[in-house]
């Protein structure tokens, strides 16, 4: 039982990262329809950039409170990836809207291979370990929790209030939801859809580079490469959840993570992926538009 | 137009001058974590950091530069010539082609046939493996599989992100089959087509509700589990060592391309010893592989079958209204495509002598995706060419040595590589949202086949 609780845990703790990855899939594809592929390498965009602020800091200040430390590489992260995930989509996805539904597709594919390779270009192709930012470790019987476990299932709730107060309660959320439901009427009632879209797009990033940086605090490793898989689990957890619906991609979120941990404790930690993808094969040939997704009705 | 053109273009550098400092401030602040400082381990191993301003200051000044141009200059040309066209009133459509433009699959398929030996006699016996193995071998195999891919995608509209799993299933069905049971690579390269395509169908099967991203997603998933169990179920696979020295392709059985063979391909010959010949017919081999590839699509494309999957990229309610079946519709889809995808990996495994999960990543998906896309869907031709165009375009990069004079002796352009591929799948996209070839032969049509714009096909919604 106490093991069971210790992977609930666990799973808990990875589940609220894929979550907040989650979250960005879901909005940029409620908002304006398209798989943004690259918010996986925004994910580690975030990351890298933590990694660096980590760097610059701890060597001109070497005392520095790790809470404070904390809080500068969320905020310089958040800020990166939004000014980036900004320009790609100014870049890269503004000019094919209202073009057929594959062309933004792979020009986010594009865009997650440059993003990917850039990295590597111009931070080298290493895994990057950083020292262990927070040790404190609690025990409650034989069951072990670590602070960092407890910050990032925090941050994470603190950070879905904020952002479900946003959705819901403020004139930004409102227009969101408008743009969403419909583009064009929403344009004519005064919403201003390009910079509703755009500040989508940074607010997906930010949550990302919060994922980003709480994956390098928990695992103290970055690679070039981490963007791929984490992505391609959070946009499964999206799709779990039911594309385009927020609470859905945290319960997506937090299924995967359970179902990660739980298959490594019980079964082989080799196949949990292979049980990630079979589990997301499973519900979506019963419930084909995802646990909370709302189903498509097509008008003839 | 009231306003006078030099009023117009003060203003017009005004707003170029602006837009190029505000694309200068942005570039500063993307770049300055990531090109600004390089992180980098010490002798310690300890990680540590220093500073490249100078790069920062190229990517900068690149960045405002760029927009300053585009903004001042490139934009207000292109706008003035698209004004001058919409003036002009009169479609530019010429209806007398050149002989080049008319002839260009004729034209190609001799290139295509006469290209070993034109390669030989160019850059000789030795230096020409590279041309035909990196360049002509390696360009075939993606055509080859974006035409198969093609008929998932561009004609059934079904979005696959996981077609590299067929290729791999077809290029492990060889290396497993020949190195167990020693079968040849001529009754192998069926099989592994045949149980490719029986794969596709189990793929079909539980997605045949889905639709659109949903189907997206659960196919990369599909090719992920393919490549984890390939590399997790060491027993068989041997995991990420892969399997090596796979069985070489013999002349339909009758001349062996092994150097210790009693029927020796060169000697039987009398020729000199070289791999160049078995790159040759292992280059005719591929070719036959794709014309075969192109000839059952555009004959599927003309009975029932095919019609079938157009129409269900078109408008799945009508189709089932119609009375189509959708599920044999779609299971054949997949099969079919997934089929080509087996050819093409056993071709592979044979070629390369060496299979590992390593070939088989979701990036490859994606490259052949975009090249289905990039090339127009649907159009056979302007896939090739964007095969040619994105795969050639990269292996070209390997072999430019003489960046290395250029840019100091420690660059590699090969590290560049798929940075620039995928560059290239963004600026094709931008500029061609309908790929290389906008146009479509359309499967049905009153008295004559004309060719039709591309954005008249949809793409489906899985």
């Amino acid at each position: 039982m106490e093991y069971f609780i210790q992977q609930l845990i666990n799973g808990l703790t990875l589940g609220s990262i894929y979550g907040l990855v989650a979250i960005g899939y879901t909005m940029v594809y409620g908002i304006i329809g398209m798989i943004n592929f690259a918010h996986g390498d925004i994910f580690m965009l975030g990351g890298f950039a933590a990694l660096i602020i980590f760097l610059i800091l701890t060597s001109f200040f070497a005392g520095i409170p790790v809470a404070l430390l904390l809080l500068v590489m969320l905020l310089v992260g958040m800020l990166m990836t939004g000014l980036w995930n900004w320009t790609i989509e100014r870049v890269a996805y503004r000019p094919l809207r209202g073009s057929f539904r594959l062309a933004p597709l792979i020009t986010a594919i594009g865009m997650s291979i440059v993003l990917s390779n850039f990295i590597q270009v111009t931070q080298g192709p290493r895994n990057k370990p950083i020292p262990p930012l927070v040790t404190d470790v609690y025990h409650l019987g034989n069951i072990t929790i670590s602070l960092k476990q407890i910050l990032i299932v925090v941050i994470t709730s603190v950070l879905l209030f904020a952002f479900w107060y946003i959705v819901n309660k403020t004139p930004l959320g409102r227009a969101q939801r408008a743009t969403e439901q419909d583009r064009k009427m929403a344009a004519l009632l005064g919403v201003d859809v390009d910079r509703t879209i755009s500040i989508t797009f940074i607010m997906g990033a930010a949550l990302a580079a919060v994922a980003g940086t709480m994956y390098l605090m928990y695992y103290g490793v970055a690679g070039f490469n981490d963007g791929f898989i984490p992505g391609v689990k959070a946009f499964t957890a999206a799709v779990l959840g039911g594309i385009g619906s927020l609470p859905g991609a945290v319960l997506g979120g937090l299924l995967i993570g359970l179902i990660e941990s739980l298959w490594s404790a019980y079964f082989s930690i080799a196949y949990k992926d292979v049980a990630t993808f079979a589990i997301l094969a499973i519900v979506l040939i019963f419930k084909p538009t995802g646990i909370l997704g709302r189903p498509e009705v097509e008008k003839v | 137009m009231a306003y006078t053109a030099e009023n117009n273009s003060s203003s017009l550098m005004a707003k170029a001058v602006k837009e190029g400092i505000f694309a200068g401030v942005i570039a500063f602040g993307m770049f300055l974590l990531f090109v600004g400082i390089e992180t980098y381990q010490d002798i310690n191993n300890q990680l540590t950091w220093r500073t490249r301003w100078g790069l920062l200051a190229v990517f900068v000044a690149v960045a405002a530069i760029g927009r300053f141009l585009t903004v001042g200059f490139i934009k207000p040309h292109l706008d003035k010539r698209k004004l001058a066209k919409a003036k002009s009133g009169v479609l530019d459509i010429s209806t007398d082609k050149s002989f080049f433009h008319r002839n260009f699959l004729k034209i190609a398929l001799l290139f295509l046939l006469c290209y070993p030996f034109l390669a030989m006699l160019i850059f000789g016996r030795q230096g020409s493996l590279k041309y035909v193995d990196n360049f002509g071998i390696q360009i075939l195999i993606y055509v080859m599989l974006a035409w198969g891919l093609n008929i998932v995608v561009g004609l059934a509209g079904l979005l696959d992100l996981g077609y590299v799993a067929f290729y791999a299933v077809g290029a492990y069905s060889y290396a497993l089959l020949s190195a167990n049971f020693g079968f040849s690579f001529w009754l192998l390269l069926p099989m592994a087509g045949i149980l490719a395509g029986f794969w596709g169908i189990i793929l079909g099967f539980p997605v045949l509700r889905l639709r659109g991203d949903y189907l997206a997603i659960v196919t990369l998933a599909f090719g992920e589990i393919i490549r984890l169990v390939l590399i997790n179920w060491t027993d068989v696979t041997r995991g990420t060592f892969g399997i090596s020295g796979i069985a070489k392709a013999s002349f339909f059985g009758i001349w062996s391309f092994d150097v210790g063979a009693a029927n020796n391909f060169n000697k039987a010959w009398g020729l000199p010893s070289s791999s160049v010949y078995y790159k040759i017919f292992l280059f005719y081999v591929i070719l036959a592989l794709c014309l075969i590839t192109a000839y059952v699509t555009i004959r599927l494309r003309r009975m029932p079958i095919g019609r079938a999957w157009e129409a269900l990229r078109e408008d799945e309610i009508a189709c089932r209204s119609l009375g189509i079946n959708t599920v044999t519709t779609k299971l054949t889809a997949f099969a079919t495509g997934a089929m080509f995808g087996g050819f093409a990996g056993s071709f592979f495994a044979a070629r390369q002598g060496f299979v590992s999960p390593e070939s088989f990543v979701f990036l490859e998906s994606a490259v052949i995706l975009a090249i289905v896309v990039l090339g127009g869907m649907g159009s056979l031709t302007g896939i090739a060419i964007a095969a040619v165009v994105m795969v050639g375009g990269t292996e070209l990069l390997r072999e430019m040595e003489f960046l290395k004079h250029v840019f100091g002796p420690d660059f590699t352009p090969e590290l560049y590589r798929m940075l620039l591929f995928g560059l290239a799948m963004i600026i094709v996209m931008l500029f061609k949202p309908r790929g290389f070839v906008g146009t479509r032969e359309p499967t049905a049509f009153l008295k004559e086949r004309k060719a039709v714009s591309g954005s008249f096909t949809k793409e489906g919604h899985g």
